[in-house]
């Protein structure tokens, strides 16, 4: 376990547990990424304005951190283009079409203890490692 | 106008806390589904730290009728684990381990200038797209029947 970084994975999960918070207690809202981004191809009047917000901040978080001299991490994507379009598509589908993803399910419904979310998260934490490991270690790609 | 801003604060927290626990990084990311590699378990403590915080929000919430700047709670609808949920999440799962990435930190991570996010984005774009357009075919089929 020597790349566990424990102190950065709390402050990191406070953060987001602050800011589910903060949306479910300013605008109601459930802090999902796939739904706040998915949904965007079904807009209803109203319902869109708040959705762009979050992703504007979101998107501008990191970058905003970079220019305030904070370290981002080297992102490495261990794939090739074909798996990457692969799992895109798989992404965006699956969550669409399960009602969510590692922030809807795995952290706002686990704070519900939504039995809806508490299925959907071991179901994919499930499948993620099997991906995982058929594909480093058994394929070994 | 309020609403607004506080869900852009929103994404400004939820995006510096991908950030700072590093889970920005597909690779961290695949460091915790590796299970038999040398184990990283901090997405594990992320979600052990983002989850009791969220549900001390929902807490406060409860003493609230209506949240601070928007009409109603808008709490999901649907109860029942179905199959949309299995499958989906399952596919999901199946997308998560091939490269890592989740919708969130993907999304976070398309200002920093990595070819692979944005592919992967976009693919995920089109996935979910996808799914909107058989769910709307589905239910106007639904309807005539």
């Amino acid at each position: 376990m020597e790349h566990f970084t424990p102190v950065s994975a709390a402050i990191g999960g406070t953060l987001i547990g602050l800011s589910a918070a903060l949306l479910w207690l300013t605008n109601g809202r459930i802090a999902g990424i796939s739904g706040i981004v998915g949904s965007l191809w079904s807009p209803r009047t109203g319902d869109v304005a708040w959705r762009i917000a979050f992703i504007i901040g979101l998107i501008a978080s990191p970058v905003l951190y970079a220019a305030a001299g904070g370290t981002i991490p080297k992102i490495t994507i261990p794939a090739s283009s074909v798996i990457v379009i692969t799992a895109g598509l798989l992404v965006g589908f699956g969550t669409r079409l399960g009602g969510g993803c590692t922030s809807g399910h795995g952290v706002c419904g686990m704070a519900r203890l939504s039995p809806r979310s508490l299925t959907a998260t071991a179901l994919f934490m499930t499948t993620g490692v099997a991906t995982s490991f058929i594909l480093r270690h058994l394929i070994g790609a | 106008m309020r609403a607004m801003f506080a869900a852009l604060v929103s994404g400004l927290l939820f995006g510096l806390g991908l950030t700072i626990s590093q889970m920005i990084d597909p690779s961290k990311v695949i460091g915790f589904l590796d299970i038999v590699g040398d184990w990283d378990p901090s997405l594990a403590l992320v979600m052990a730290t983002a989850i009791p915080v969220t549900a001390l929000g929902y807490a406060v919430a409860k003493h609230r009728r209506l949240p601070v700047c928007a009409a109603e709670f808008s709490l999901p609808t649907r109860t029942q684990i179905d199959w949309p949920l299995i499958g989906g999440a399952v596919l999901f799962g199946v997308g998560w381990g091939l490269v890592g990435y989740c919708p969130g930190p993907a999304v976070a991570a398309l200002g920093l200038g990595n070819p692979g996010t944005v592919l992967f984005v976009g693919s995920m774009l089109v996935g979910m797209g996808t799914y909107s357009g058989l769910n709307s075919l589905f239910s106007r089929q639904a309807k005539h029947a």
